[in-house]
């Protein structure tokens, strides 16, 4: 009989909500853990085994020097490495702090240790290490880990879509919150998988699966001021869980002080 | 895990805890029969959610504060969301108020059926995990899958997904759901409600070691309802105060050895979540879960932390009862949330999370903007009685095998199915002039 392949789910700074979605997987998670080697997953198990490891899914995004180093020894412990959700692929909501100034910094003297071991972004893991596959979302959807880990198994690449969420939204024949009701929606630029929720629930796109492939950020922002949305509107708009997307990031500082 | 032997000194270390949400290790060390020291590390880095806030918009801080838990997201927006209103002076109808309590079921028992069952129950059967659990009793597995999936779908009706709902609105709901959303629950309901009344029977047949702590307990009060979102402050020493008191009352400190932030009541180390919630509000249970209770052969007060897991089936059963009440009962409102117009102050909430209070406080300027928050979750508020109970449970486990005196320091703290993604959310960035 073939060896199971071996699973390792790691954290770093997250809120632990992405590797919930893999134990959120009610109706498959039986299967899941019948057909590989959970080799390392301490949200769910006190048993660990050491590497190498088939996959590795990761959370969180590094932010402390000890976290640099980890990343790099699971890199070398894995075959693939997949990041799981928006802290392990842009640094998620915690990369707000990324945007301030330098010298603001400075000035910060750490009350205790601890904190100088903070690196000074919020990084994510593609910054330290080669990424084999990322999975978007904040949080991810599950439907997607649960493709993710049968394409690995199968050895085939995952199918996730890069189009944006308004291809989604069309699908499902919702009104276009931002025609209908004139609410600033990041539909257009935002990367699909999220089965268009929020225009479902009469609400504008947030951003939670950041920058869809060829996203005209720019273009977006433009006509949501002159909707007469302010700057700071739109940097808070394009700052949220995908803050330190590259695409993100470079539009919302153009918006800032305008 | 390991442990070393110093001369006449032991310590016990778990260097990564599993099977709790988040980042953390145990310590402890000993002389004989006596603990030296004990502490509960957390090392789970830092996300400076306070600092962030500051500038955001109020209609942002619910789906932010959300990201600081995967586990409990609802809490958090619930938390923030009242804490706004008492800012802005604004005011819910009933039937968002219900709708509330729906959602709040609903990640309670998602929540708790994940404890009990994925996290809790392979302690006392003696399994490394659920998976391992389920080989040898994989009807119960399937029992607690289908418990949580049924907490889960509440979130997604009304929420549109599990974790990070994305239907929270300060004020009330993006979209509020018709009467036959609600109704298409109800069978799911029934049919929990059987499973949780079931689970608590199941878990209430474990062997819980012999241990009592005099524990202080606080929890909120309401009138007539097991807490959820309102009510008063209540602390087992008779004290009763306003919600928006909690400040004065409790007090954090900074702790070297940890990523965290410990709280006390008058000088003393304190008790939130389901033990306390139910030793403080056991005549305002739903009556099936008081039936169950009663039939229960532990008088109350519950003093012996392992009875958590039964505390948290019974929750399952207020839960369970309670949204089939609210979804019978439903009317829509008639907007999905009232208008909120900002203005300069301050508001303060506490809200019943699965783990505990969950306090939050904001200052706004008049465009609406954060100025100031703050932020007290339950596990911190428990970290330092953690600490204790370790020592407690000390005596009578130092004479075991090693390992297994191990596995029962770990069982005490997954007592409290202890958060610490929630814990670290709020370590502070201190400015002190140079």
């Amino acid at each position: 009989m073939r060896r199971k392949p071996r699973i390792a789910v790691w954290k770093f700074a997250s809120c632990d909500g992405c590797q919930l979605s893999l134990l959120d997987l009610e109706d498959h998670l039986l299967e899941i853990a019948d057909a590989v080697d959970i080799a390392y997953f301490l949200e769910a198990s006190r048993a660990t085994k050491p590497g190498p490891y088939d996959i590795s899914l990761v959370e969180g995004s590094i932010t402390t020097p000890h976290d640099r180093r980890r990343i790099l020894q699971i890199r070398r412990q894995s075959r693939f490495l997949v990041t799981i959700g928006a802290c392990a692929t842009a640094g998620g909501i915690q990369a707000l702090r990324n945007f301030r100034k330098v010298q603001e910094f400075v000035r910060l003297v750490y009350a205790h240790p601890e904190y100088i071991d903070t690196l000074e972004h919020s990084h994510p893991v593609s910054d330290f290490v080669p990424v084999d596959f990322e999975l978007r979302g904040c949080p991810v959807n599950k439907y997607q880990v649960l493709e993710l880990v049968s394409a690995l198994l199968a050895g085939r690449r995952p199918r996730v879509p890069r189009y944006s969420l308004c291809q989604e939204c069309k699908r499902r024949g919702l009104a276009c919150v931002m025609v209908t009701r004139n609410e600033p929606c990041l539909g257009p630029i935002v990367q699909a998988g999220c089965g268009a929720l929020c225009p479902a629930y009469h609400r504008p796109c947030f951003g939670c699966f950041g920058p869809a492939e060829g996203a005209q950020v720019a273009a977006l922002a433009q006509e949501l001021r002159r909707r007469g949305r302010s700057g700071p509107e739109v940097v808070r708009l394009l700052r949220t869980f995908n803050a330190w997307a590259p695409e993100f990031r470079e539009e919302s500082v153009r918006h800032e002080g305008a | 895990m390991k442990e070393r032997k110093t001369r006449k000194t032991l310590t016990f270390q778990v260097s990564a805890l599993a099977r709790v949400e988040g980042e953390g290790a145990l310590y402890l060390k000993v002389r004989g029969r006596e603990v030296l020291e004990a502490r509960v590390d957390i090392f789970e880095p830092p996300r400076f959610f306070e600092a962030f806030l500051r500038g955001r918009h109020f209609s942002e801080v619910p789906d932010i504060t959300a990201r600081i838990c995967g586990i409990c997201p609802v809490a958090y927006q619930m938390s923030s969301s009242h804490a706004i209103e008492q800012a802005f002076g604004v005011s819910v109808p009933p039937a968002i108020r219900a709708l509330r309590r729906l959602l709040y079921a609903g990640e309670w028992i998602e929540s708790h059926a994940l404890h009990v069952y994925l996290l809790h129950a392979p302690d006392f059967l003696g399994y490394e995990d659920a998976f391992a659990m389920g080989r040898d009793h994989p009807e119960r597995l399937k029992q607690g899958l289908e418990l949580k999936k049924i907490g889960n779908e509440v979130l997604q009706v009304l929420g549109g997904r599990e974790v990070h709902p994305i239907n929270v609105a300060v004020g009330g709901f993006y979209r509020v759901p018709d009467r036959q959303e609600l109704q298409a629950l109800r069978p799911k309901l029934e049919r929990a409600l059987d499973l949780t009344v079931e689970t608590t029977r199941w878990v209430a047949t474990f062997e819980f070691p012999p241990i009592e702590i005099p524990y202080v307990f606080v929890a909120l009060r309401h009138e007539h309802e097991y807490p959820m979102n309102e009510g008063r402050l209540r602390i087992s020493d008779g004290t009763e105060v306003p919600m928006d008191r909690f400040e004065d009352l409790f007090q954090e400190e900074h702790v070297p050895h940890s990523n965290a932030l410990h709280c006390r009541y008058r000088g003393q180390t304190y008790h939130v979540g389901p033990l306390a919630r139910l030793n403080l509000n056991a005549d305002r249970l739903t009556p099936r879960a008081r039936e169950v209770l009663e039939q229960l052969p532990f008088p109350l007060p519950w003093r012996n932390p392992f009875l958590s897991i039964v505390a948290r089936g019974l929750e399952m059963i207020v839960a369970a009862e309670e949204a089939l009440r609210i979804v019978d009962a439903y009317e829509p409102p008639e907007q999905p949330r009232v208008p909120v117009s900002p203005r300069a102050g301050r508001g303060a909430w506490i809200t019943e999370a699965p783990r505990g209070i969950l306090y939050h406080r904001y200052d706004f300027n008049d465009e609406g903007l954060v100025q100031e928050a703050k932020i007290v979750p339950p596990t911190s508020q428990n970290l330092a009685r953690m600490e204790e109970d370790l020592k407690a449970l000390a005596p009578q486990v130092l004479s075991l095998p090693r390992d297994q005196a191990t596995w029962r320091f770990e069982q005490m703290i997954r007592n409290y199915d202890p958060c610490i993604s929630c814990a670290t959310h709020f370590l502070r960035l201190e400015v002190e002039e140079a």
